[in-house]
């Protein structure tokens, strides 16, 4: 099956993977690799796919990891709850400013965007009483059918089993009626429109998805580490991801694996350079976008193409 | 009953009126022509009945049901199709990829069942992708049946926004100035292919700088000048109205 080429390569890499890795260490980065990845594929779907933006994502990250701290250490919830919960509330809160932020577009989305972000980090931060403020709060443990969910070893298992799923069901998705008209309506709105398909609520619904994929992952990146802090909602974290879909390639399944390995990979790799580097970040970061605009999996793809 | 009836309609750009109380009405299964100089209001009187522009006045019916201001996706669902003047294909999707989005309201939709890859929805989708490749057939691109669409001619998308508003499965098709930029060949071609189309039961109405193509192949004939009507009628009727000889024909012959 050509269709799955790309999935059966990325699950052998997830299965041999921990044969290379040497410790504790290693397996948090990769950890941290794939919660981003996943992050990142739902908000390609929306940048890359249907070609809008969301400076705010960080914002629904930070709802579903407090989610899984603050419902079941305050009211007593599941963890699993806890998740599910988090994500629809998150959903919701999504639902509701997106028909307003959806008559926006460019700029004007951006910064909206990056306004509501702004807000859930605020409130975060400020409702002490339930988020702990600034120092952040604990996460209970997730148990999983009896079993306690500990050490990165079995953690590597779920976010990889995630993470897997997870491109499975978004190239489906890019494949189905759904995302035909979405990547249409990122083609030519007014194309899309006189065909039948009802813009606004396709944006709205694709806005709505990526920020319930990223309260998942803020729930399960909590439950992992154990503790959050408002810094999970930043700003910073919300143009981290961007940065991400930019660099793995807009619009590519892959594209935002690479991107999201790649981003969080460099700052440790970077570590031994001392005090400089974010100065190199920067200037890697410039130089992807200087010569490979469209990111690093479509433009690669695209030589390979024409060198055949 | 027509199919379309257009009663004073009119739109207004700030200080420019670019339809000025325009009437009309088009019988089912003709071929229906708009022309008039450039800048007439012809594009902005398509834009109007597709619901892409509100009127500032004035009733447009479809089979009697009130359609003006309503946006083009319900249009689309009452069988209202159209292509553009400038260009309007989807250029990150595959020509066939443009073609099933034509079908896009006779799908299954669900984002859930996209994603899960339901099986009913796999089947439906692949009896599409023959339906949208026959599609391509009939208005000649079976060439380009494995191109994207950003590396197909200028000509090859023409045809291809007509394959996509056939798609929709139209009772009414407008199309916008199907030939313009095309050689003497292709605009036979076209014009042929609009005959199939409007013998296959599709109501035609046309925007057409061809007055060849136009005086053979209209059943009638909406004049439009600055916004106005100028004169309607068989081609015989409007090749022979002094005012239209005047304006517009005069100067083009
Ligand atoms: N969106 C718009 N905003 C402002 N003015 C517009 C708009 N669309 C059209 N107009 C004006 O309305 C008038 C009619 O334009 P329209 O495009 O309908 O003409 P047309 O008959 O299609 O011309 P052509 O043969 O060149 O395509 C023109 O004066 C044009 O400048
Ligand atoms: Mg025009």
């Amino acid at each position: 099956m050509k269709r799955q080429r790309g999935l059966f390569v990325l699950a052998a890499v997830l299965l041999l993977l921990p044969l290379a890795l040497p410790n504790a260490f290693y397996y948090d980065i990769v950890i941290r690799m794939m919660i981003n990845a996943v992050v990142v594929l739902g908000l390609n779907l929306l940048m890359g796919f249907a070609g809008q933006i969301s400076l705010g994502h960080a914002g629904f990250f930070g709802i579903g990891a407090y989610a899984a701290a603050i419902l079941p250490t305050r009211y007593g919830w599941h963890p699993l709850a806890a998740m599910l919960g988090g994500a629809l509330l998150t959903a919701a809160l999504a639902a509701l400013v997106a028909r307003p932020i959806f008559r926006l577009r460019g700029h004007y989305l951006a910064m909206a965007t990056l306004g509501l972000g702004i807000i859930i980090a605020i409130v975060l931060k400020n409702e002490g009483a339930y988020t702990g403020g600034p120092d952040g709060m604990a996460v209970p443990a997730l148990g999983l059918f009896g079993f306690a969910l500990d050490g990165e070893k079995q953690w590597y298992w779920v976010f990889a089993a995630n993470l897997l799923f997870s491109v499975w069901a978004c190239r489906n998705l890019v494949d189905s009626p759904f995302g035909r008209a979405l990547r249409a309506l990122h083609g030519s709105e007014i194309a899309a429109q006189v065909v039948g398909v009802d813009v606004a609520r396709y944006k709205a619904a694709i806005f709505v998805f990526s920020a319930f994929f990223a309260s998942i992952m803020g729930s399960l990146s909590a439950d992992y580490v154990g503790f959050v802090t408002p810094n999970v909602a930043d700003f910073f974290h919300s143009i981290e991801l961007v940065t991400m879909v930019v660099v793995g390639g807009m619009a590519s399944i892959f594209g935002s694996v690479v991107g999201a390995v790649l981003l969080t990979a460099l700052p440790q790799a970077l570590a031994t350079l001392e005090g400089w580097e974010t100065v190199t970040f920067g200037a890697i970061l410039m130089l992807f976008m200087i010569f490979l605009p469209r990111g690093l999996v479509p433009t690669l793809a695209a030589r390979c193409w024409r060198s055949r | 009953m027509a199919l379309l009836e257009v009663s004073a309609l009119s739109k207004a750009f700030g200080g420019v009126m670019a339809v000025q109380d325009v009437a009309f009405s088009v019988d089912a299964g003709v071929v229906y022509s708009v022309i008039g100089p450039n800048g007439a209001g012809k594009t902005t009187l398509f834009n109007l009945i597709t619901g892409v522009y509100t009127p500032s006045g004035g009733d447009i019916r479809l089979d009697g049901e009130a359609i003006a201001g309503v946006a083009p996706h319900r249009l689309a669902q009452k069988g209202v199709a159209r292509t553009f003047q400038n260009l309007q294909v989807c250029m990150n999707l595959t020509a066939l990829e443009n073609v099933m989005l034509g079908a896009h309201l006779a799908l299954d939709r669900n984002l859930l069942k996209g994603l899960f890859r339901a099986p009913g929805l796999t089947r439906a989708d692949a009896a599409l992708r023959d339906r949208a490749a026959e599609l391509m057939r009939y208005v000649g691109l079976d060439a380009y049946r494995a191109s994207a669409a950003s590396a197909m001619p200028y000509g090859a998308l023409k045809r291809l926004e007509i394959a996509r508003a056939l798609a929709v499965q139209p009772r009414i098709l407008f199309l916008d100035e199907p030939a313009a930029g095309l050689n003497p060949k292709e605009t036979t071609e076209i014009d042929a292919l609009v005959r199939k189309i409007a013998d296959s039961g599709i109501t035609v109405v046309l925007v057409e700088h061809d007055m060849k193509m136009v005086m053979n192949i209209s059943d009638r004939i909406l004049v439009l000048d600055y916004g106005k009507k100028l004169a309607e009628g068989s081609a015989r009727e409007v090749r022979r109205n002094p005012a239209v000889i005047a304006a517009y024909l005069g100067k083009a012959a």
